[in-house]
């Protein structure tokens, strides 16, 4: 199961923060700033793995930006990283060419694309056109 | 007029300062409230927005929750998309507010014309639900599973692992449902279906449904249905849209791999059914991508965990060879982490990779350099201990500091578990400690003791091993190493001397020393070490030992000795001058101080669990069956009288320590005392105390008073006349008490090895009726039980044993307990018997008593803080309060 998603830049700013297990907002501080320290000077061909408390984080970075997913010990690492891959497609198309600012102001919206494709920190969908057509729809009825 | 939410980022960005941002934020939350109290509704959609946009920066947003449940709670959908988003982000499942919006989530969840509307509600109740929640609302979700749009059907299987979760008792009702959705044609769903599956057949493995047996068992009948389903991923170009690199749909794959792997473990059956799907995944599945790499771990660890046939194994390990090879440090994490769990089923197949392993273990990389270190300890044997050692030892030396604590650890359990001969055990021992001396273990230091005092072969080897590594590091030492050291050559200092050592033993290099050298040494460590008291304690006792075997040097000796008589550290102070009154006594000096008798090795491995996991450290023994002890007592109450006369500076050692075992009655209130001071705890005075001390006595009062009993006992003339009746009229127990120090011998280290084979502190074994257990608390996987006893002549008073047990995997450290009573109550907490509890039933038990004045009245109450630290250094805070006493208490 994932237990949190972070989305933080270079700097350590957090750009969206999706917890599934409760966490105190203090310990979500900490533990984000911890996150950041570990990934933000890992060598590239370093794994995008990481021993983090009694479990695991994924991590890849997107030009200045590093998507975590912290998972159970047991998960299957290589699929957390492919979930990532897949949920920047996804921001990719939904922005057309996505940029950190497209983040910064949309924040929103990212946690409604991210509620399309997992849900209760398990993956809900996998075709990226479905979660497409189904935002655009979302959208649609949204004004 | 509000700003729009752009502005406020806007205007958040443009701050230069923090503090200027906080200025920013403090009046944009002036102006939301304001909005909030005037329950403005044109802009509350956006007020939503910007007050999730601060919650994200990390400031206080609790004032606008309940505008969150206005917008749920509103028609139109783009309100209701809005309040959902900021429900979640804003509140989480401890918050109370969370149960009104329950009502709307119902409405929502039936509404039958926007199955839009249905899928917020359905992901909001699946992210953040409770347990009432969940109760509330099963049913509906139960039947959105059958909802003919996908879209709603999937979410409701997600939402409903949430609901099993948060409330177990559920699991029956879904448990059927979840298969239901295998065959959907809808990927996502069958994706949602199978994690449900995953949850249900997880989630209580003690439910046993009430016609067939465990749900694993019940879900076996899916094995082919799963297997048909992978085998359709497996064509190529099946689903185009969820194609990634080539391969469909690469979670669900794995998904199903998982779930067969639960269905076919310890099956046969099911796991034959399932082998040619599991081949067909191992040979097809390319693995020039990622997905495809996801695909074929997993399946590898389907095939090694289930009852596969040896073929398909040899498939799986050559896999994991391939994987390991690969040039991408991720797929060599996962193959180290496969094999880590594949070492138990097959060690031969990880023994051919042994050499890529260990230089993994050196690699730049901490994660992968972590799973490769763990495997190298579980591929260590008789036959490559001392290569693995050696490469171990390398990587100690430039391996980062944060490694070093654990890499100490488990290098010394490994010398420990499969050391081939002593002399190398030793060998290598010592070098860790002038490795690493800061992380080694008391434990280690003292099993290492003891198997020397086991082993006169190696006695003057050990001595100028030792001699040699504190003479080239002298400042560089650290306390392990010096004790350690300081001990030996106090033990075995005159075989220093080439004409008293014998001959040296093969490859060691001469040592030429005189007596005075040895001195000096001893003299050298405590100018550098001064600062470290358990340095100077073992210098002093060292030094008082060698009087007996270097005679020219005593009066140098007899110096060192009497520096410290003023020293304003209480158990310095009181070695020195107890040691100097030794030199009245001339006429059994040399008795007193004679070498210490071999213990018992296998006793004092088994006591102190030295296959692994560390001991109990320098608190009290473990417990022991009353039975046992009778047995275990008598060897040492047998030994030698003269030695037991020497023990007696052993005994003398133990009491300044505080965390030495409890030995006699005094110590015992003294450490009482202290728990009260510390704790906060009211401590009555242990009734067998006021035997040897009045209870409330000065600390140094308690320790002379029982350091006279001792020499009282042993028919020495006391110094001082006894302030307590002889030792003959002392209670049967505190004398079993009195024997404990005793027999434990000199110098503190060896406090634990005979003390251990000894009686527990009295248990009043006489007509007592059957305690009554009930459970205290119980909690990250500890169950805290309290035996009950009342006192047998006063029913106000309950002697209370608690037993805390872990059912963890892992250990549990730095345990501690502190009860607190009501007012009218007294109560006197024993120290624990340990700190650790280790993994898989290790436990800890503790003897309290409690006194209620108003018995009869008032009932039993008590409130615990229980504190300790988990795997992975996590430290817990638990308070707890126990009033389940049952009547009568």
């Amino acid at each position: 199961m994932i237990r949190f998603i972070l989305l933080q830049n270079r700097a350590g700013r957090t750009r969206l923060s999706k917890y599934y297990v409760p966490i105190e907002e203090k310990e979500r501080r900490k533990l984000e700033y911890e996150i950041h320290r570990l990934v933000v000077n890992r060598d590239p061909k370093h794994t995008n793995f990481l021993e983090f408390r009694t479990h695991k984080v994924v991590y890849r970075r997107y030009a200045g930006l590093f998507f975590s997913m912290c998972i159970d010990p047991s998960d299957n690492e290589l699929t957390s990283l492919e979930a990532i891959h897949l949920f920047v497609e996804i921001l990719d198309h939904y922005f057309s060419n996505v940029c950190e600012l497209d983040l910064v102001f949309n924040f929103h919206k990212v946690y409604l694309i991210l509620d399309e494709f997992i849900c209760g920190g398990e993956i809900q969908e996998t075709a990226k056109k479905v979660i497409l057509e189904r935002l655009a729809e979302l959208d649609k009825i949204d004004t | 007029m509000s700003i729009r939410l752009r502005e406020l980022i806007k205007a958040v960005r443009g701050c230069k300062t923090a503090a200027e941002e906080r200025e920013v934020i403090a009046k944009e939350s002036a102006a939301l409230r304001e909005a909030f109290r005037e329950q403005d509704q044109s802009y509350r959609h956006r007020n939503v927005a910007k007050l999730m946009y601060i919650h994200m920066l990390g400031y206080p947003t609790h004032f606008g929750q309940m505008e969150t449940l206005k917008l749920i709670a509103g028609s139109g959908f783009p309100e209701k998309r809005m309040g959902y988003l900021g429900l979640m982000i804003l509140l989480d499942e401890r918050q109370e507010v969370l149960m009104l919006v329950t009502n709307s989530l119902k409405m929502d969840l039936n509404n039958t014309k926007n199955m839009y509307i249905v899928g917020l509600a359905l992901v909001a109740l699946g992210n953040i639900c409770s347990a009432e929640m969940a109760r509330d609302l099963a049913p509906d979700v139960e039947k959105l599973m059958d909802c003919p749009a996908p879209y709603i059907r999937k979410k409701a299987a997600l939402c409903a692992i949430r609901v099993v979760k948060k409330v177990p008792d559920l699991l029956e009702q879904f448990v059927d449902k979840a298969a239901e959705l295998l065959n959907d044609r809808s990927q996502a769903v069958q994706l949602g279906g199978a994690t449900l599956m995953l949850q249900v057949a997880r989630g209580e493995p003690g439910l046993i449904l009430e016609l067939d047996g465990s749900v694993v068992a019940k879900y076996r009948p899916f094995v082919p249905a799963l297997c048909r389903v992978l085998r359709s991923l497996l064509q190529p170009g099946v689903s185009p849209e969820h194609d990634i690199g080539g391969i469909t749909n690469p979670f669900l794959q794995v998904k199903m791999l998982r779930l067969l792997r639960l269905l076919g473990r310890g099956h046969t059956e099911s796991s034959d059914a399932m082998s040619d799907i599991l081949a067909q995944v191992a040979s097809n599945i390319e693995a020039n991508r990622n997905a495809g790499n996801a695909i074929l771990y997993e399946a590898v660890q389907t095939i090694m965990g289930i009852e596969s046939i040896g073929g398909l194994r040899v498939l799986a390990i050559n896999i994991l060879g391939r994987f390991l090879a690969n040039r991408d440090n991720n797929i060599r994490y996962v193959a180290l982490n496969t094999l880590a769990k594949v070492v138990s089923v097959d060690t031969q197949a990880v023994q051919r990779h042994r050499a890529t392993i260990v230089e993994c273990v050196k690699d730049a990389d901490v994660s992968i350099r972590r799973r490769a270190l763990e495997l190298v300890y579980s591929l260590v044997n008789e036959a490559n201990i001392r290569t693995l050692t050696r490469e171990l030892l390398d990587y100690l030396a430039v391996s980062d500091t944060e490694f070093k604590p654990d890499l100490t650890a488990k290098i010394c359990m490994l010398i420990q578990r499969f050391a081939p001969d002593r002399r190398w055990h030793l060998d290598q021992l010592l070098a860790v400690m002038l490795q690493a001396g800061a992380f080694v273990k008391d434990e280690v230091a003292r099993a290492l003791l003891v198997q020397l005092a086991n082993t006169p072969d190696l006695h003057a080897y050990a001595a100028r091993a030792f001699y040699r590594a504190l003479a080239a590091h002298p400042d560089t030492a650290a306390p392990s190493l010096l004790t350690t050291a300081v001990w030996v050559i106090g033990e075995y200092g005159e075989m220093l001397l080439p004409s008293m050592g014998g001959p040296l033993l093969e490859g060691e290099p001469p040592l030429a020393v005189s007596d005075g050298d040895i001195v000096s040494l001893l003299e050298m460590l405590l100018r550098r070490h001064r600062s470290e008291h358990v340095v100077v304690e073992h210098v002093i006792t060292a030094a008082m030992k060698l009087t007996a075997r270097l005679p020219a040097q005593v009066a140098r000796l007899r110096a060192i000795i009497g520096r410290f008589t003023a020293s304003s550290q209480l158990e310095v102070q009181t070695r020195s001058t107890e040691y100097g009154k030794v030199f009245a006594h001339e006429r059994i000096r040399s008795q007193l101080l004679e070498r210490m008798p071999a213990l018992d090795e296998a006793e004092y491995l088994k006591a102190n669990n030295l296959d692994g996991a560390a001991a109990a450290g320098t608190s009290a023994p473990p417990p022991r069956q009353p039975n046992g002890s009778s047995g275990g007592a008598a060897p040492a109450a047998a030994a030698p009288k003269a030695s037991g006369a020497a023990d007696l500076l052993g005994g003398l050692d133990m009491l300044g320590g505080a965390p030495a075992p409890v030995a006699a009655p005094a110590v015992k209130s003294l450490v009482d005392d202290l728990d009260a001071l510390l704790g906060g705890v009211p401590a009555a005075a242990p009734p067998a105390a006021s035997a040897t001390a009045a209870p409330g006595a000065s600390t140094a009062a308690a320790v002379a008073a029982v350091s006279d009993d001792l020499l009282n006992l042993l028919g020495v003339g006391p110094a001082v006349p006894p302030a307590a009746p002889p030792a003959p009229t002392l209670a049967p127990s505190s004398a079993a008490a009195a024997v404990d120090p005793l027999a434990s011998i000199l110098g503190g280290p060896v406090a634990q090895p005979i003390s251990s084979t000894l009686t527990p502190p009295p248990a009043p074994a006489s007509a007592l009726p059957a305690p009554t257990t009930i459970v205290a608390w119980q909690q990250h996987g500890l169950v805290m039980s309290f035996a009950l006893t009342k006192h047998p002549t006063n029913p106000a008073v309950t002697e209370v044993v608690s037993t805390t047990t872990n059912n963890n995997q892992t250990d549990v450290t730095d345990f501690t307990l502190q009860v607190a009573v009501p007012k009218f109550m007294q109560i006197r907490l024993d120290p624990a018997s340990g700190s650790l509890l280790a993994a898989r039933g290790g436990s800890v038990t503790q003897r309290l008593s409690v006194a209620n004045s108003q018995h009869g009245t008032k009932q039993l109450v008590m409130r615990l803080r229980i504190t300790f630290t988990a795997a992975g250094g996590q430290s817990h805070e638990e308070m707890a309060e126990v009033s389940n006493f049952p009547p009568g208490y």
